[in-house]
Parts: structure tokens; C-alpha cells; sequence
């Protein structure tokens, strides 16, 4: 795959979140929780700066508890590698106001860009599929990312799963704060939530 | 009668009363790995359309999971045998960090009439390991002690922001039947 063939990551983001409305955000550690606060820091995020393999289950704990509002995890190839039993357990509960990107590029950016399993021919999107998330599909083009867009706007039937295939570069970091408890409190009050 | 028949009267029906206890403490999202000594409660949980259950690949799933649903304004219990303790010292880091009240409810094995060598190395090492990574350990060796301890453990989870273990001891449980 060419640089021309895949997407500019903050770029990508910023599209993914330019209609958010009501979207709950939960972001996997490293990059894309760079990416998320690159576009503007926000009450609906929630960061993680760590537990890595743990981000969609986190969207999919929220998922269950607030099943009136979209949930959005925007995480890594590598984050997400971590956790495909995880893909396993979502799918079997079938969500439907969860969906999972995977920004992919290939790699393992934070550690020195040594190739991950999706470098290696392992598709992601294959595996949701397989595990019967309602929508599985890879983006590599702008058109494509315009069409999960639009797509991702509608109600489904089940989660839903985007690999959106990006370069692999690092950019400069956008770093949200990294106080855990902070960003849990200012998280549960946006949602009307004490902090106990 | 003789004890064992004295004992069976005197003991609470120990899945009943925890399953009562987490009602009662507004515990709503169950999360689960199976094991024999959890399968009445298990299916005290499952079957009450009030709880949401989820079955796990692996436990540290569960821990993910229980601290997405506080995010959310829900209180998750995750029930695990204690060889799934192992499993979920990382992702322990993130309740911990983030405070997010956490109950983990452990089955022991490798501590008391244990057949199989293999569980001993982790039953071993339970109750070592979640305090080195912060967790409240609290061991309980009769339903009646597990049911009180269960309770007092919610109010430290749910209200006091802690992340909490209750190990469920492997005399209690009883021998397993091969």
C-alpha cells in the first residue's frame, strides 16, 4: 500500500468528529488519543493513556450503561490487537450504539514503527466480520470515509467496526490531560453523573 | 445431625444472599469468566432481567468493561476464578488510576484440597498480586462471613471510590468432584 492510498490521520479524525452531536468518545492510548484531542478537548471524551487492549471494552461498558447515546472509540491497530477476544465479547452482546475505528497504520507508532500484525496481513475488519458485527469494513479513501460517515449517522443493528487505513507518521502530540480521575468526574458530570 | 448436617442448616445459601446484597447495593452489570464455584450465582444473575451479564473471553475484559460502565452512571460486579486474577493485573491499572469503584468477586482454587497441581502457582499468588497493584484484598472462609463481606465491600467500592477483591476461599466452596 502507496502513502497515496491511505488517509492523513488527524484529517480522518477530524471528519469522524465533525458531526459528533451527543457521541460519547473513548480514545486507546497513544496516537489516537492525541488525534481525538487534537480536534478540541471535550466533556465527552474519555482518554486513555494506558490499559492498553482495554478501549473498546470501555466504549462497550458505556455502551451498555448509557444505551440511549452513540459511543464512539477511536483507537489504534496495535490497541486494538491487544484486545480480539474483546471483539468476540462485544459481538456476542451486540450493542447497537457502538461503533469502533481503528486508525491503522500498520504499525506500532509509539515504540518506533516496528510493523504490527495488521502489516502483516492480519485484517481486522475480516475478524468483526467474522464475528458478525453488523458492519465491518476497511477505508483507505477519502470517498469511503465520507460514505462510514454517513453511514455511521444511521441506527444499527449491532456494533460496528471501521479499520480506516492511515499514514504512519507521528504527529505532533496533542496531549489531554493525563489525571485518570479528573477526566472521569468532568466525564460523569457531562452525563448528569456525581462523582460518586 | 451430624456437622456437616449442622453446618448446611446453620450457613446461608451463600449465591442467594450475595446475588440480594448486590441488588440491594444497586449492582446492575455482572461480568463473568465461568468456574464451577460461581454457577448458581452466575445464573441468580443471568436470569434477573434487572442485571445486564456479559461472558468474557478473558477476565481483564471485565475490568474494561466494569470501569466503561461506571463512566456511564452503572455499578458492575466481575465474578472470576482466581487463576483469572493473572489475567488482569495491567488492565487493573486503569480503575486504579482513574479511582473507578471496582468489585471483583474470586473463586480460590490451589488452596485447599486441590487436585490439580496446576492451579496451585496462581492461587498461590492471588491475593499478592492485586494488592501489588493496588487492589483491597478482602478473603472470606464461610457463607456466612462471604455475605457480609460482599456487603461491607460494596459500600467501599460503590461509595468510596475503591477497587476491591472479595476471594472466595476454597474450603468454603468445598471440594471439587472429579
Amino acid at each position: 500500500m502507496s502513502a497515496d492510498d491511505v488517509l492523513d490521520r488527524r484529517d480522518a479524525v477530524s471528519r469522524l468528529l465533525a458531526g459528533r452531536g451527543k457521541t460519547l468518545v473513548v480514545t486507546g492510548l497513544g496516537s489516537p488519543t492525541y488525534d481525538v484531542h487534537a480536534q478540541g478537548d471535550h466533556d465527552a471524551n474519555y482518554y486513555l493513556w494506558g490499559a492498553m487492549g482495554g478501549a473498546a471494552l470501555v466504549g462497550f461498558g458505556l455502551a451498555q450503561a448509557q444505551p440511549d447515546r452513540r459511543v464512539l472509540v477511536i483507537t489504534g491497530d496495535g490497541e486494538q490487537l491487544m484486545a480480539l477476544g474483546g471483539l468476540a465479547t462485544i459481538a456476542a452482546a451486540r450493542p447497537t450504539n457502538l461503533d469502533i475505528v481503528v486508525l491503522d497504520n500498520e504499525h506500532y507508532g509509539e515504540t518506533g514503527m516496528q510493523a504490527s500484525h495488521t502489516g502483516l496481513g492480519i485484517d481486522l475488519a475480516a475478524v468483526a466480520s467474522a464475528l458478525g458485527f453488523a458492519d465491518a469494513r476497511v477505508v483507505a479513501t477519502d470517498a469511503q470515509l465520507g460514505r462510514l460517515i454517513d453511514d455511521h449517522a444511521a441506527p444499527s443493528a449491532g456494533p460496528r467496526l471501521a479499520v480506516v487505513k492511515i499514514r504512519p507518521e507521528n504527529l505532533p502530540r496533542s496531549m489531554p490531560s493525563r489525571d485518570a480521575v479528573l477526566i472521569k468526574n468532568r466525564f460523569r458530570a457531562h452525563l448528569g453523573l456525581t462523582p460518586n | 445431625m451430624n456437622v456437616d448436617e449442622l453446618e448446611r442448616v446453620v450457613e446461608p445459601d451463600w449465591p442467594s444472599e450475595v446475588h440480594a446484597v448486590l441488588r440491594r447495593a444497586d449492582v446492575t452489570h455482572v461480568s463473568y469468566v465461568p468456574d464451577a464455584g460461581h454457577t448458581a450465582l452466575i445464573n441468580l444473575c443471568t436470569a434477573d432481567d434487572d442485571i445486564v451479564t456479559n461472558v468474557l473471553t478473558t477476565e481483564e475484559e471485565g475490568i474494561a468493561i466494569a470501569t466503561g460502565a461506571w463512566l456511564g452512571g452503572k455499578r458492575s460486579a466481575i465474578l472470576m476464578q482466581s487463576s483469572g486474577v493473572g489475567n488482569c493485573i495491567n488492565m487493573l491499572s486503569l480503575p486504579v488510576i482513574a479511582r473507578v469503584p471496582l468489585l471483583m468477586l474470586v473463586t480460590m482454587r490451589g488452596e485447599w484440597a486441590e487436585f490439580n497441581p496446576w492451579q496451585n502457582p496462581m492461587g498461590r499468588a492471588t491475593q499478592a498480586s492485586l494488592q501489588a497493584i493496588g487492589v483491597t484484598v478482602l478473603r472470606a472462609e464461610t457463607a456466612r462471613d462471604l455475605v457480609e463481606t460482599v456487603e461491607q465491600a460494596t459500600t467501599m467500592a460503590y461509595d468510596g471510590d475503591q477497587q476491591m477483591a472479595v476471594l472466595i476461599g476454597q474450603r468454603l466452596l468445598g471440594r471439587k468432584q472429579w
